[in-house]
């Protein structure tokens, strides 16, 4: 059974020479075989993965599942949409180059919201994933096929992407660790782009070791992304101290009241009882280990979602012009341009995408641009600012991830304004660029897992790691496993 | 989440208030958006459309509320400057690859419904 393990076990077990590199990925095989009918995680299994890049790599022989939106040479890369069917990436995403020179071995695409638009995996052309902790349930999104393949064991560990918490709410969702890196920490050079300004690259996995392992491979500086930073990228591995006495931790009186007996300036309503109980017992274990808790504001909070959507979809709008039926594979044929490119677009994208298409180019149009997209432009600023003066007082920041647990399929998909407020918790840090990570910290009523997030300065993602690594190693949240 | 809907929709009393100054998206805007998009849409997708961008624009129009004088725009959230290359030529993907995943091409061309007359 090693596909139940991490990866940082395994390549002990691997240096040992107790495992071989073909027992991992037969088992990983057995348990796709089994698992997978019912989880419908991926949207692409490679029939004959085996290990062909580089076995003395960092993560020789460890099989990782990719999100759909990433380009794979020569592999299919939908973003699980009509409109991309047939497509072929003709190279490689910066971080696959990476992982391939890592050694790790790329075992299929996962399912995913169509072009990400979406928290909840139902928006995608190949159907719904389910969550392994109840198959009636969403996975999250929209990295929903990455969380659900690494909770149901069908892989070590995954990528995903985050533009407003694609990859921090289906971890939160499915039990697993999930991370945002600060914005520009990891290339996007063949990632299919939703929102360049938000979308970030990062890890999904079992534990925060795995986290850190998997950051530290696909991060730095890429000149085909002038977007990404040039800095240095820190062995996240090497600084996971469970140390944390006396770090400072803020807790947003907008998003969470930290005392529950007295009366709070919570103005985030609907957070779920067990979500807010377990949210008060963390806040418990970081006292004990030493952390300082203190109460901080974030005052355009309330503002985020509309900023949100504006700047996303916007950016979408713009984006997504290219897939007009001349350059990819889908084209609905007509004897006119104009009408070829109305009838590729109109029946090659789903409803979701449509709809975020069409809400984009209102917001950017002649006479509403001021009003929306430029006054958008600016509360973002001022979310930021609220961030950096947050971070003066204190060094990360805790909130839950979702305000529920994972709701049912199809629950919400007539109304997708309820959809976009599920994102109120982590759509900030895509706003003001920071890092944020999603570790599990409990179950509900119903045995659904409950996610921490934990949002640092920028470029500072050490810091919040060794934070979760101080919680996970003191609770047992993460050994969870889901009974498929 | 059935708590956070009910919110919207009530709205505050500064938001019931400040919607009568907010002309609703009407159809023929959908429409009219539609096909800047260059995205063709049925009957029933532009009435459920029209509703569901109805309720999201009144959601996002508490903006109106921010104070945002002498609040500079943040169109990017790392300290960048225009970031260039040297002038030089560098290796790029072969033609055929370029052409590879088209719908239709001809000697080294995407090909395209005709647009002259």
């Amino acid at each position: 059974m090693l596909n139940t393990s991490t990866a940082h076990e395994l390549l002990v077990q691997l240096h040992k020479g107790q495992i071989r590199h073909c027992d991992i990925l037969s088992d990983i095989r057995k348990r796709i075989d089994r698992i997978e009918p019912k989880i419908k995680a991926f949207v692409k299994i490679n029939p004959d993965i085996k290990i062909e890049h580089n076995v003395s790599g960092v993560l020789s022989a460890i099989p990782i599942a990719i999100k759909d939106n990433i380009c794979v040479k020569d592999e299919e890369s939908t973003c699980a949409s009509r409109i991309l069917q047939g497509f072929k990436a003709p190279y490689d995403a910066t971080v696959i180059e990476k992982l391939k020179s890592a050694g790790a071995v790329l075992q299929g695409k996962t399912n995913m919201d169509e072009f990400a638009f979406g928290s909840s995996c139902e928006n995608s052309f190949y159907g719904p994933t389910h969550n392994p902790w109840n198959i009636d349930n969403v996975p999250g999104g929209s990295s929903g096929g990455s969380a659900a393949a690494v909770s149901a064991d069908e892989s070590i560990f995954a990528l995903g992407s985050d533009t407003g918490g694609s990859i921090r709410q289906p971890a939160s969702f499915c039990g697993v660790v999930g991370m945002k890196p600060t914005y520009g920490r990891v290339s996007r050079y063949g990632l299919i782009a939703f929102a360049s300004s938000l979308d970030q690259i990062g890890p999904i996995t079992k534990d925060v070791s795995d986290c850190a392992l998997l950051l530290k491979v696909i991060s730095g500086y890429d000149k085909k992304d002038s977007t990404s930073a040039d800095l240095q990228v820190p062995d996240y591995t090497k600084t996971l101290t469970k140390n944390i006495k006396g770090v400072k931790i803020g807790v947003p009186q907008e998003y969470f009241p930290i005392d529950s007996s007295r009366k709070s300036n919570t103005i985030i309503e609907g957070i779920d009882k067990d979500v807010s109980i377990a949210m008060t017992k963390a806040l418990d274990v970081y006292r004990d280990l030493g952390a300082k808790i203190c109460e901080i504001s974030l005052p355009h909070t309330e503002y985020a979602v509309s900023v949100y959507y504006i700047i996303a979809t916007a950016e979408a709008s713009s984006n997504l012009a290219r897939f007009d039926g001349v350059q990819y594979a889908f084209r609905e044929d007509s004897s006119d341009l104009i009408d070829m490119y109305k009838k590729t677009r109109g029946s090659g994208f789903g409803q979701e995408a449509k709809r975020r298409i069409i809400l984009g180019t209102y917001v950017l149009s002649h006479g509403y641009y001021d009003a929306y997209y430029l006054r958008a432009l600016k509360v973002r600023t001022l979310i930021k600012n609220d961030f950096i003066n947050a971070f003066k007082k204190v060094d990360c920041i805790i909130t839950p991830t979702s305000p529920t647990t994972a709701f049912r399929i199809g629950e919400r998909a007539d109304n997708p304004l309820a959809m976009y407020l599920s994102d109120i918790f982590t759509i900030s840090a895509n706003l003001s660029g920071i890092p944020g990570l999603s570790i599990p910290c409990g179950f509900d009523r119903n045995n659904l897992p409950i996610g921490l997030q934990i949002l640092g300065k920028a470029f500072e993602e050490e810091l919040i790691l060794n934070v979760a690594f101080a919680y996970e190693q003191g609770t047992e949240w993460h050994l969870k496993k889901p009974n498929l | 989440m059935t708590f956070l809907v009910s919110n919207v929709i009530l709205g505050n009393k500064l938001e019931s208030f400040e919607r009568k100054f907010y002309m609703a998206i009407s159809k023929k805007d959908v429409q009219y958006v539609a096909d800047l998009a260059r995205i063709k849409l049925d009957s029933d997708e532009l009435t459920k459309l029209s509703l569901q961008l109805q309720d999201i624009l009144e959601y996002i129009n508490k903006l109106k509320n921010v104070d945002v004088t002498g609040v500079e725009p943040e169109t990017h959230v790392l300290d960048l400057k225009n970031i260039f290359r040297s002038d030089l030529l560098t290796p790029s993907l072969p033609c055929q690859e370029v052409l590879r995943n088209s719908h239709q091409k001809e000697e080294g061309f995407f090909k395209i419904p005709k647009v002259i007359e």
